[in-house]
């Protein structure tokens, strides 16, 4: 039998789906630690690049900022995993939420950054003429223009913090990653495949959501703008 | 709106500077006065500090020394916010909210100022009238969905929103085809003198700051002002070398626009030949249709009939009566008489 019958199989049985340990638990605990972890990211991220964008003197603060959270991205999740494991923090969900945070980081901050600072200068320029106050062409001006991407930013993060947080089944935490990590503990390899076919799909479900909320969450004047 | 003595101009410049941290000096020290109702236009090539100089006026930049007085009152001690809110602005890119509707970006200024709803509603729906954009079709609109025109219509109602003392615009209608340009400008020219509103307006469009001004300061480099006349005298008799050289060839031509026909350049036909100072009439009548031109119709206008009536003259009647001819000798005396004969300042180029 090839593995991907084996797969099948193992994708088959009920009793693998049932159950604390099972296919339904695993991916509410992923999803739970996902949600977490981009919630840590945007709850850094976003006030940081909103704010570097908004402020124009801040310009090249915002660059070196930015250079400096892309460097980040070169830094292995998997080596920041077992730095965080090995100090206080512990091993388990906690690191692994902690560290794909830091890996959805700089995608979040990026676009927000340059979301608000793509909006036209004579649209910024005409609401300051007009006598709106800084806070106030944040709010009503910058971040709706900028929403789109911002959000294109937040979903980004979502995909890759969802295809990250199996690393967690490598420092004793849960989610879908254990199917995957205890299929290599006892060489069943069809079972391997399957949690991995289980991550992609759920990545894929993510992104489709994230994008059909977007969708109707936009507002039509915002919506009209990209269909033009 | 506030009521200032006649006399007082509604936006001064009293030895005002503008010098960058690099060391750059956009303005040198100005002295300038916006007189009430008036359209002052500034002009000049880029980087005479003539947007400098419009900007300083809503502290969208600060001048270095020197005072800004908005009817009378330092702008320096003013909240900048508040002070804008009572400033229209108009830029070349108009910079129209996108994500708001065409009413919804009328309604900016009012909205910041806490208007009710109806009174803001009432307000956007008359000045959408004013600029000639039907509310029930355009209200609804995003301003993607208009023509440049249209949007820098939105512009001018959003920048009158409140009824401003003061309004500043910046290459309004740089971004505009030419061929709405023109009609744009003469709405605009129209409008703002049925409102009284005071202009401030830049542009580096010679056509356009003769067009639209009541008077016209010509700026060169470090905002120096080099001559601030009435667009006539402007054109008619340049200050200097460098005014000249701005205006270019073609100052008689530009001339023809500003000048009108009057009795005294008529040949004489029959009864009512030249005698009282004749009253402005209007220039409605098309000449090519009509083959008479009405007294008071601009020398352009003059000189197309002329050019359209196929013999070398044309008659001139007064509120539909004859009153006399002209011919082309006729309206080059109208030309000398509009520049006392003196058009040979001109720089040859």
């Amino acid at each position: 039998m090839t593995y991907l019958t084996l797969a099948f199989a193992w994708l088959n049985d009920p009793l693998n789906w049932s159950g604390p340990d099972g296919v339904v638990a695993l991916t509410v605990e992923h999803l739970t630690m996902s949600l977490l972890a981009v919630l840590l990211a945007a709850a850094v991220a976003l006030p940081i690049g909103i704010g570097l964008g908004h402020s124009g003197r801040a310009a090249r603060v915002g660059t070196a900022t930015l250079m400096t959270t892309n460097v980040s991205r070169a830094l292995p999740t998997f080596a920041l995993l077992t730095i965080f494991a090995s100090t206080g923090i512990g091993f388990g969900d906690r690191p692994t939420v902690l560290a794909a945070a830091v890996f959805a980081l700089p995608v979040v901050l990026a676009t927000a950054y340059s979301g608000i600072r793509g909006v036209d200068v004579d649209v910024r320029d005409a609401a300051r003429g007009m006598g709106m106050s800084g806070r106030r062409i944040l709010v009503q001006v910058e971040v709706p223009l900028a929403g789109p991407m911002i959000a294109a930013g937040l979903r980004t993060a979502a995909v890759q913090v969802v295809a990250t947080i199996p690393l967690a089944a490598l420092v004793g935490g849960g989610g879908l990653g254990r199917i995957v990590v205890e299929g290599f503990g006892t060489q069943q390899y069809g079972q391997v495949i399957a949690g991995g076919a289980l991550v992609a799909a759920l990545c894929l479900v993510v992104e489709g959501v994230l994008a059909v909320g977007q969708r109707v969450l936009t507002p039509r004047a915002v919506r009209s703008l990209h269909a033009a | 709106m506030t009521t200032s003595g006649a006399t007082e101009p509604v936006i001064e410049f009293q030895a005002v500077r503008k010098e960058y941290p690099d060391g750059t000096v956009a303005v040198g020290s100005l002295d300038l006065e916006v007189r009430p109702h008036e359209l002052l236009a500034l002009v000049g090539p880029s980087g005479c500090g003539k947007s400098t100089t419009l900007r300083m006026v809503n502290r969208l930049i600060e001048p270095t020394s020197g005072r800004v007085l908005l009817t009378g009152e330092d702008v320096a001690t003013a909240d900048p916010v508040a002070l804008r809110r009572r400033i229209g602005y108009v830029i070349q890119h108009v910079g129209l909210f996108p994500h708001r509707t065409v009413s919804q970006n009328v309604a900016t200024v009012p909205q910041l100022l806490g208007w009710d709803r109806r009174r803001t509603r009432e307000r956007v729906g008359e000045l959408l009238e004013l600029v000639g954009l039907e509310p029930s079709t355009y209200a609804r609109r995003y301003p993607h969905e208009l023509s440049g025109g249209e949007r820098q219509r939105v512009g001018v109602a959003r920048a009158l929103a409140t009824d401003p003392p003061v309004l500043l615009m910046d290459e309004p209608f740089g971004a505009v085809d030419p061929e709405g340009r023109r009609r744009l400008q003469t709405e605009f020219r129209r409008i703002q003198q049925d409102l009284g509103t005071a202009v401030m307006l830049v542009t580096h469009d010679i056509d356009e700051a003769v067009h639209l001004g009541d008077r016209v300061a010509v700026f060169s480099a470090g905002g120096v002002v080099e001559q601030l006349d009435a667009p006539v005298t402007l054109l008619s008799r340049p200050a200097n070398e460098t005014v000249a050289a701005f205006i270019g060839t073609g100052r008689a031509v530009r001339l023809l626009g500003l000048g009108r026909l009057r009795l005294e350049d008529l040949g004489p036909l029959g009864d009512g030949g030249p005698g009282t100072a004749p009253t402005r009439g209007s220039a409605q009548t098309d000449p090519a249709v009509a083959g008479s031109i009405e007294l008071g119709a601009t020398l352009d206008e003059t000189l197309s009939a002329l050019a359209a009536a196929g013999r070398d003259r044309v008659d001139v009647t007064r509120s539909g009566t004859l009153v006399g001819h002209v011919t082309a000798a006729g309206l080059l005396a109208a030309l000398h008489r509009l520049s006392d004969g003196d058009l040979t300042v001109d720089t040859g180029r």
